[in-house]
């Protein structure tokens, strides 16, 4: 043996200690990348807080940015801020309800696509994708379109959207389940789902009066206009008890993307929680696709930006997601109420314009290390 | 005999046709034990029953007398680690992530600076700091089970389950693998129970060895017991030598394959 080798010669005790130096910068590496992530997540939160106060200026009234959070900020705190009766109108009846089930709408895509990604371990899914949203839509369509919703309200249109929406996600995931299906296979059922589910509809479509396929088509394509204040209560509650509920699975979400049998070994019921996981997600899926309808592009990207944006570590990725995809649909909403104003674009095919180049870019690119790195 | 892992009577079947049929095994603490075994002879899927990521259908897993059936999962996490083949990847996790994921059983929904501590230790000691934040997705094959391997290790149980761990190495991390896994059997008194193919990597380090074939063992012992040509002959259907060397650990030399079709080309 040459000395080289030797424990205790002086090139062993110097590549010792070259090593140490090594692992102590890799080690100050790695908390840099973490604050990073932090600092960029604090980021995209006082973006959307930003995107709010300027998508509320657009439009015909004359409003600066200023005025827009004075006229929010007056309705919590009366004694500090004064608000003007035309601006309260304005803002707070019309376009801060439009933006809030924005925002709604888009957080609970992010999060919905970025939670089936990780249990199916499948890139391509997302509520979209695996026919969920269509399932969703169809059954809004049959109760809203034909009356049966009159007589139940919003509850029951839910409830008729989270049973096709639960359908759906019961036989992707007894797919994922009982059959091993691949990644392949799981989208090709999606993609089956949702013919089947818009040949449906068109059927429906096809006996419809008038004034039920104008309400059909503007569905079909994505829409926000649908919101007002009497109807976020029901979103408050669902999304309160779906959202923390996905989030606090976060760790288990992160050992199932290794794979189920690693998953398993590391203590996680990978079955249970793949199917209380997308459960969950599909109730919050449904309760979109109810004042929505279908939007398709937003569960599919936002997640994918985030990774690229800040990792997989689900535990940051699901806030991510959420808050991409909010500003994704909001941004795209805006868009869409003013390029051609005063006509107006319906919000998923704006999402969808908007949307496709950036992804294609970004696949093009080819960029899968994180961008931080 | 103190036992650590016992294995009595099981039985698999993936669909209809059995893998493994009337497995016993007795595993003392502090020792390494390989599985050999011709492809398709069932080492995946025993160690995999053993962990209860397959569910045998018949027959018990216990450690320490402790039938694993009443064990949560989370809590068999504790008591046994499993380095897969291979893994899925196609998330960008971190190598640093991937293997604080050994920690998921000790740990709640944040991680603290000791199991991070850890991690550390376990990277330092696999060498493998150069790679520590390296997405996951982008390693070589061996780098990959350098990093399922730290995995395990992280995860600090009394019993390792390995699959093949040394398949995508090269020589040098191959000793390097082995010699730490050895190392934490003689040291920490683990039990470890190891898949292999090289024969020779299994005589070197092996307190015991098991020889299966078609979901059955055909042979246990000690290495000298294990590896004769006789039972390599029945097993792979290969006539070898098996040589005493320096050390007096067996070498087995393969030497021809019985009722092959002697290197003719199939056409
Ligand atoms: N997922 C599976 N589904 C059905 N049969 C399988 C599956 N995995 C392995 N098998 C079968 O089980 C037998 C044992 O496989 P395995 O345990 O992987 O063998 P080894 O690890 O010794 O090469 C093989 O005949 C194989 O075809
Ligand atoms: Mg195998």
């Amino acid at each position: 043996m040459s000395s080289d080798y030797e424990p205790h010669s002086e090139a062993a005790q110097q590549h010792r200690e070259l090593r140490k130096e090594r692992l102590e910068a890799v080690r100050k590496e790695h908390k840099r990348l973490i604050g990073r992530k932090v600092v960029f997540l604090a980021f995209i939160i006082g973006l959307i807080v930003f995107a709010v106060g300027f998508i509320i200026t657009l439009g015909p009234l004359e409003i600066t940015i200023p005025q827009v959070y004075e006229t929010l900020l007056a309705r919590f705190l009366p004694d500090f801020f004064t608000m003007d009766e035309v601006f309260e109108q304005v803002v707070w009846n019309i376009r801060f309800p439009r933006i809030i089930g924005g925002i709604f709408a888009g957080f609970g895509l992010g999060i919905c696509g970025c939670v089936m990604q990780a249990v199916l371990k499948n890139p391509l899914a997302s509520p979209f994708t695996l026919g969920i949203s269509s399932g969703a839509h169809f059954g809004v369509a049959i109760a809203a379109v034909f009356g049966v919703a009159v007589l139940g309200g919003p509850y029951l249109l839910i409830a008729n959207a989270f049973a096709f929406a639960m359908l759906c996600s019961i036989f992707i995931v007894s797919l994922s389940v009982l059959k091993g299906a691949t990644s392949e296979t799981l989208i090709l059922a999606g993609i089956a789902i949702n013919y089947l589910f818009s040949s449906l509809s068109q059927l429906m479509a096809y006996f419809a009066s008038d004034e039920q396929l104008r309400l059909m088509t503007v569905w079909g394509m994505g829409d926000l206009s649908a919101f007002s204040w009497s109807k976020f209560g029901i979103f408050f509650v669902i999304f309160g008890v779906c959202v923390p509920i996905l989030w606090w699975k976060a760790q288990d979400l992160n050992l199932m993307t290794i794979g189920d049998d690693s998953a398993k070994s590391l203590g996680v019921e990978a079955n249970h929680v793949r199917i209380i996981t997308m459960m969950v997600a599909s109730v919050l899926v449904a309760t979109i696709v109810c004042f929505t309808g279908t939007i398709g592009f937003v569960g599919l990207v936002a997640p994918h930006v985030a990774r690229m944006l800040i990792g997989a570590d689900h535990r940051i990725l699901i806030p991510a997601s959420g808050i991409l995809g909010a500003f994704l649909l909001i941004g795209s909403d805006a868009v869409a109420m003013n390029i051609i104003s005063p006509t107006i674009i319906p919000t998923g095919i704006m999402t969808a314009l908007l949307g496709v180049p950036f992804f294609l870019y970004l696949i093009l690119k080819g960029k899968r290390k994180e961008f931080w790195q | 005999m103190n036992v650590k892992l016992l294995v009595q009577d099981l039985e698999f079947a993936y669909i209809s046709t059995p893998v493994l049929t009337g497995m016993c095994l007795k595993v003392p603490p502090g020792t390494l034990v390989s599985i050999v075994g011709p492809n398709g002879s069932g080492k995946s899927t025993l160690l995999k029953c053993i962990d209860r990521i397959l569910k045998p259908q018949q027959g018990m897993v216990a450690i320490d007398g402790r039938d694993l059936v009443q064990l949560k999962r989370i809590e068999l996490a504790k008591q046994i680690s499993y380095v897969p083949q291979s893994s899925v990847r196609i998330f960008p996790h971190s190598v640093f992530d991937v293997i604080l994921m050994g920690r998921r059983p000790h740990l709640g929904w944040t991680s603290s600076g000791e199991d991070e501590e850890r991690v550390w230790d376990v990277i330092d000691l696999l060498g493998i700091e150069d790679i520590a934040l390296a997405p996951f997705t982008e390693l070589s094959g061996g780098q990959q089970q350098k990093v399922l391997i730290a995995r395990a290790l992280v995860q600090e149980t009394d019993v390792m389950l390995l699959d093949e761990p040394t398949s995508n190495l090269d020589i040098w991390h191959q000793l390097d693998v082995m010699t730490i896994i050895a190392g934490l059997v003689a040291e920490r008194g683990i039990t470890a129970i190891m898949a292999v193919h090289d024969l020779n990597m299994a005589a070197r380090f092996s307190d015991q060895i098991i020889m299966m074939k078609g979901g059955i063992i055909h042979a246990a012992g000690s290495p000298w017991e294990v590896l004769t040509p006789r039972h390599i002959a029945d097993v792979y259907d290969v006539e070898a030598q098996v040589q005493r060397q320096d050390d007096e650990t067996p070498l087995v030399v393969p030497m021809r394959q019985i009722g092959g079709n002697g290197g003719r080309l199939a056409y």
